[in-house]
């Protein structure tokens, strides 16, 4: 249980919270977007670093190969990543629907401008 | 033949109805095919329920690869509710579109509303009929994108941050699933949420468990709108085109509860849910949380849809109430909850459509003097209203008498004192409409007299109906939610 050995699961555990930490602090709806991608970015590490065995090779069966790495996780991350996608393309098309009705992506200022169209009315 | 397909068909038919959809481009062909697709789904949950209710938990292997190597369809009592309440509503929700949406959203993009919104229901669908727990985070995804775009369709510019909001929250939420899911298949390598279960105690470390527990908690709480997870919700609902406001909160949020659930009692399993861990205190103190607060802010909503929002957010306090009470009375209260909830929330939001399109906006000023100008709708909004608040003879005394039962057969006296009291607060929310719509002149804003269309008017008042029909007859909704509260904690799945 040494740090090296499991320095893939420090890479995750950084950008998840890296990321989390983007989505939160930034008033920048673009950028709010960037930290939700590294966040998305940092699970696709924690399934499929644990399926790669060192040494390992592709799942196939042939002589002289006894040791191979799980097919499975690089599967369901190719499905995630595609979900991540579809996601940051609406997001980032969502923003730009938002800049054309507010004239702004900045968080303070399309709330401040809901606050004033209240009072108004 | 195809009777043994249905479990996936119901899922099929409305996802290959969304590309169908957009390649015709056609504003009412997309209507009559997003009928066809609900009205199908509905026709498969009942039936698959029937089946379910005769012959036990129905099992499909998807392509014919043998669970638990191919992805298995999965459906058990609990199930079988989920999406006959899913169904049900969509079915109902696709007539009050065709004016309501007409209405709402401009006609160049009817067949993209109908292509997303056949798209949400495929996804709720899934998500309560798929057995692997990967399958359900691509299912919730695909519901979830879908409802974003259902949001951002609304008239007011704040339907697009509010959709936003929404997307930020929702894939958080998602992705903590996904986390906790990785986990569980770290620890015991496998998706199927039954073979899962079979393995769990196998595990070597209980560690990595019990954090995919966590992470699964927040993440399906943060798509349920736990308090204090629910800051997506009121914006969200309100400015929401008033058929997908209907639509999403009659079933979204309660698809959500049903994945908690599932995970909760078919995966991890009652002892170290509620025994081990103190799971039930947690949820009891959220639940009651939300219920007070949430019930008190909605009294001071300036409109009728904020305002029902917010006591959403309430009433899914009463639902993980149930699951935290965690005794047999407890969950089957969760469930009935779930289930009566889903019909009162439809129908007031169904009709509340209807105010909005003859007045532009539910505000309080513009309902004065409503129950003169649309008695049928206003009578029907009292109605669904007493079903909210639980007065006898509606679905919600149904849930809440199981409330009671749950917490007085637990000791927690206190806990029956609070349910009963905090109705006093929806007394309150539902007492501000009648006293605009009763006792008011009608003001200068009050649209003139005129029901909405039948087309409108009619599927509301069938969830009204329903509201009534399942308070006065029990044996659907009770019977389902005791078999499957008995399924839950027998652990089996």
């Amino acid at each position: 249980m040494s740090f090296a050995s499991h320095y893939s699961y420090w890479v995750t555990v950084l950008l998840m919270t890296a990321g989390l930490y983007i989505v939160i602090a930034r008033g920048n709806l673009a950028k709010k977007l960037i930290g939700l991608s590294i966040f998305q970015t940092s699970v696709y590490l924690l399934y499929i670093a644990p399926g790669k065995l060192i040494g390992g090779t592709a799942p196939i069966i042939a002589e002289g190969f006894k040791v191979y790495s799980n097919p499975l996780p690089h599967v369901l991350i190719l499905t995630a990543i595609v979900v991540g996608v579809a996601t940051l393309a609406l997001g980032l098309a969502l923003v730009v629907r938002v800049r054309e009705a507010y004239g702004s992506i900045e968080e303070d200022e399309i709330v401040a401008a809901d606050a004033r169209d209240r009072d108004a009315g | 033949m195809i009777a043994e397909h249905l479990p996936a068909l119901q899922v099929a038919v409305p996802l290959a109805a969304a590309p169908l959809i957009v390649l015709l481009r056609h504003p009412t062909l997309a209507w009559w095919i997003a009928l066809g697709a609900c009205g199908f789904a509905l026709l498969a949950a009942l039936l698959t329920a029937a089946q379910v209710a005769g012959a036990g938990t129905v099992s499909y292997a998807l392509g014919s690869w043998p669970p638990p190597w191919g992805i298995e369809y999965r459906i058990d009592t609990l199930g079988a509710f989920v999406l006959v309440l899913v169904a049900g509503v969509a079915a109902l929700v696709v007539p009050f579109a065709w004016r309501s949406v007409a209405a709402e959203v401009p006609r160049e993009q009817h067949y993209l509303f109908y292509a997303v919104y056949c798209l949400c229901v495929a996804g709720l669908l899934g998500m309560a009929a798929t057995g692997d727990a990967f399958n359900l985070f691509v299912f919730m995804e695909i519901a979830s994108l879908a409802m974003y775009v259902l949001i951002a369709f609304g008239r007011d510019r704040r339907a697009l941050f509010a959709a936003y909001q929404y997307l930020i929250l929702g894939t958080i939420g998602a992705t903590f699933y996904v986390i906790g899911v990785g986990l569980l298949y770290l620890m015991t390598g496998t998706l199927n949420l039954a073979d899962m279960a079979s393995r769990l105690p196998l595990a070597q470390s209980e560690r990595p468990v019990l954090a995919a527990l966590a992470f699964i908690t927040v993440g399906m709480s943060l798509k349920l709108a736990l308090f204090p997870l629910h800051l997506w919700l009121p914006n969200a609902y309100t400015f929401a085109p008033s058929a997908v406001t209907a639509f999403l909160a009659a079933t979204a949020t309660k698809v959500a509860v049903y994945v908690l659930l599932r995970f909760y009692f078919s995966v991890f399993g009652a002892p170290l849910v509620s025994a081990e861990l103190p799971m039930p205190q947690i949820l009891l103190a959220l639940s009651i949380a939300a219920i007070v607060t949430a019930s008190l802010v909605a009294v001071w909503q300036p409109d009728l849809k904020r305002m029902f929002a917010y006591s959403s957010v309430a009433q899914i306090g009463y639902i993980t109430l149930g699951i935290g009470i965690a005794s047999r009375d407890g969950l089957t209260a969760a469930v009935v909850h779930l289930f009566n909830h889903g019909i009162t929330k439809g129908a007031l939001f169904l009709l509340i459509g209807g105010v909005v399109l003859r007045a532009g906006w539910a505000g309080f000023e513009r309902i004065q003097g409503l129950g003169r100008s649309m008695p049928l709708t206003s009578l029907g909004i009292v109605i669904a209203g007493l079903s909210l608040i639980g007065i006898p003879g509606t679905a919600g005394f149904v849930s809440k008498w199981f409330l009671v039962l749950g917490a007085i057969e637990n000791g927690q006296w206190w806990l029956a004192a609070l349910v009963v009291g905090t109705s006093l607060i929806a007394v309150a929310y539902v007492w501000r409409f009648v006293e605009a719509a009763y006792l008011a002149a009608p003001g200068p804003r009050t649209p003139a007299p005129g029901e909405p269309p039948a087309a409108m008017l009619v599927p509301a008042w069938l969830m009204v109906a329903a509201c009534i029909y399942f308070g006065l007859d029990t044996s659907f909704t009770v019977g389902a939610a005791r078999r499957a509260a008995a399924l839950m904690l027998g652990g089996a799945p």
